[in-house]
């Protein structure tokens, strides 16, 4: 019998496909059902959010933070704010802090929510998203009683956040936190021990601790394969430091590590939310340098300078001392870096946004080799990738 | 904490002294600038000296400044998490001499070098992929270029008679504005509307 020649085949995974998790186009080489090769194309959303901060005030620049990883909307624009801190050199008052670090977990586990549950959509359970969309609704709740908006909440500010949390919401937040482990223990229970997910999880998508600092993972892309290694820790911002929480760690480096991960990371954010509300001090929310925060409405109809302060924050904006800083949150995805370059005026230079999803579809070829086409949707679910910070 | 950074900076200075150039600290930030050339030995010594460790790529991206002869500066934000210190180093090349591509050190600068090739036109030698990564296929030009206008120069729609996305030159219904906050008395490059013969009178400047 003649030899036949059987060529590798090709296959496009998206750019409109469910388990792409938003406009990813992956260029998958086959050879029968094993990936060859991964090439993920990216910047369909590509907005130029970068080029856009060039041309606008610091102010103005920052609510394009919330658009980038529109999952977890806050967790960005701390970045952003404390890029402008650190050049400015400006205190942000204890309450303000306390603030965004509720908010940032918040954050965290809406980001979780959304990673865990959609992660277990695509790889067959239904469930777990039903249940974790309504306490996203409720999360998304409290970023409105705090900001007026659900999404892209535009909240932090250089200095502090924009107001004060109104009264009775500090309460409900602790309530919710009593609510919400039940719900996570019923989730936990359909997926932790199911032989279904741990088929298609385990040992899929293993990557080394070596190979994930190569590759430059962080979060916990790098947590899951045994690096106890969290900004929130070692590098802390915004009295991080003051809070007790333990970072769980994965041994194996796989998916389904990488899955225990975060919701471990749950119960740790709820641990720092009730810290944080139970320890939440009292005094202003906000830089009281006129020069940088503005001042309040009320003290606008007395005060002619303040009127002033107003006016000049709001047309002008404040100017940033020339110089270069590079400030990193650990956002619930990863390292989250903002590069600000300053030539003094009151529009940034150069503003280069670290998206940590970026450095992780990049490994994609890496991670998908070898492995089945159906292990693909397991692995980018892993990633938790969303396109608005890839794409920038 | 400057100081640690301070000390570390002066050991990579002293240990590559024909490759770096400086290293400073700022904003409680070391930053090392090194000649474009040798930037794999520079970046390959960071990596594995022991003081040093600096095992992950952070982020790696360009800045323009159109008024240098090298207009370009390439930034490499490093990190150890061994030893929990951060470090920036930077290179400065022009629009037509590549810089030695850092892929070999470590595999993360792969994209990053297309996002800088793609955006800014920087030319990266031994780049084994060296395509444009955020922007549509196709696309020409490099969008965050100072000189790139904020519009950029072709928008697309969907034309109902050749049933496909087609480009055209952008066409502003109204005019781009942008607004110039530099004080009058300190610094504005522009004349105010009815200073002109004030220039022409003193043209010593004199204030």
């Amino acid at each position: 019998m003649a030899e036949v020649n059987i060529e590798n085949y090709n296959i496009n995974f998206g750019p409109q496909h469910p388990a792409a998790h938003g406009v990813l186009r992956l260029v998958l080489e086959l050879d029968g059902e094993v990936v060859e090769r991964a090439d993920p194309h990216v910047g369909l959303l590509h907005r130029g959010t970068e080029k856009l901060i060039e041309y606008k005030t610091y102010l103005q620049a920052m609510p394009y933070f919330d658009r980038l990883d529109y999952v977890a909307p806050m967790n960005q624009e701390h970045a952003f704010v404390l890029a402008t801190e650190k050049l400015l050199g400006c205190e942000v008052p204890k309450r303000g802090q306390y603030i965004r670090v509720l908010y940032d977990e918040i954050g965290r586990i809406l980001n979780h929510l959304m990673n865990l549950t959609t992660h277990a959509m695509d790889v067959g359970a239904l469930t777990p998203i039903l249940w974790g969309f309504e306490e996203r609704e409720k999360l998304m709740c409290f970023y409105e009683r705090a900001s007026g908006a659900r999404l892209h909440a535009a909240f932090y500010r250089t200095g502090g956040v924009h107001q004060d949390l109104p009264p009775d919401l500090l309460a409900d937040i602790y309530d919710w936190t009593e609510t919400f482990p039940s719900v996570l223990e019923d989730m936990e229970a359909l997926l932790v021990e199911n032989r279904i997910f741990k088929q298609r999880n385990v040992d899929i998508g293993v990557i080394s601790l070596e190979d994930a600092l190569d590759w430059g993972f962080s979060g916990v892309m790098l947590r899951g394969s045994g690096a106890a290694w969290d900004l929130r820790k070692a590098q802390p911002y915004d009295s991080y430091e003051e809070f007790d929480f333990d970072i769980p760690v994965g041994k194996h480096g796989d998916c389904y590590d990488r899955y225990i991960v975060r919701l471990e990371e749950v119960r740790q954010s709820l641990k720092i939310i009730r810290q944080a509300i139970d320890k939440m001090p009292d005094g202003p929310v906000t830089s009281m340098d006129r020069k940088i925060a503005p001042p309040s409405r009320g003290e606008m109809k007395r005060s002619m300078e303040a009127l002033i302060h107003h006016f000049k924050l709001y047309t002008e904006g404040f100017r940033v001392p020339e110089g270069e800083v590079y400030a990193a949150v650990e956002a619930p995805k990863g390292e989250f870096g903002v590069y600000l370059v300053s030539d003094g005026s009151n529009k940034p230079y150069r503003c280069k946004i670290r998206a940590p999803g970026f450095a992780h579809l990049q490994a994609m070829d890496f991670l998908a080799k070898g492995h089945m086409l159906a292990d693909i949707p397991a692995i980018i679910g892993s990633l938790d990738i969303v396109f608005g910070e890839i794409d920038r | 904490m400057d100081e640690a950074l301070k000390e570390l900076g002066e050991t990579i200075a002293a240990a590559l002294s024909d490759e770096v150039i400086a290293a400073t600290v700022a904003n409680h930030e070391l930053v090392v600038e090194a000649r474009a050339d040798q930037i794999v030995k520079v970046l390959k010594f960071l990596r594995d000296d022991s003081n040093c460790k600096f095992t992950q790529l952070m982020d790696l991206c360009g800045v323009d400044h159109p008024d240098r002869p090298q207009r370009f500066d390439v930034v490499y934000h490093l990190l150890s998490p061994q030893l929990n210190h951060r470090i920036r180093v930077k290179v400065k090349t022009d629009a037509e001499t590549p810089v030695p591509s850092a892929t070999a050190v470590y595999s993360s600068a792969g994209w990053y070098e297309r996002e800088a090739w793609d955006l800014f036109g920087i030319l990266f030698d031994g780049h084994p992929d060296l395509r444009r990564i955020l922007t549509d296929y196709g696309f020409q030009g490099f969008p965050l270029r100072k000189d790139f206008p904020l519009t950029g120069f072709v928008e697309v729609r969907y034309s109902e008679e050749e049933k496909r996305v087609v480009y055209e030159p952008v066409k502003l219904t109204q005019e781009f504005r942008t607004f110039e906050f530099m004080s009058p008395w300190e610094g504005a490059k522009y004349i105010l509307p009815g200073d002109e013969k004030a220039e022409a009178q003193a043209p010593e400047g004199g204030k």
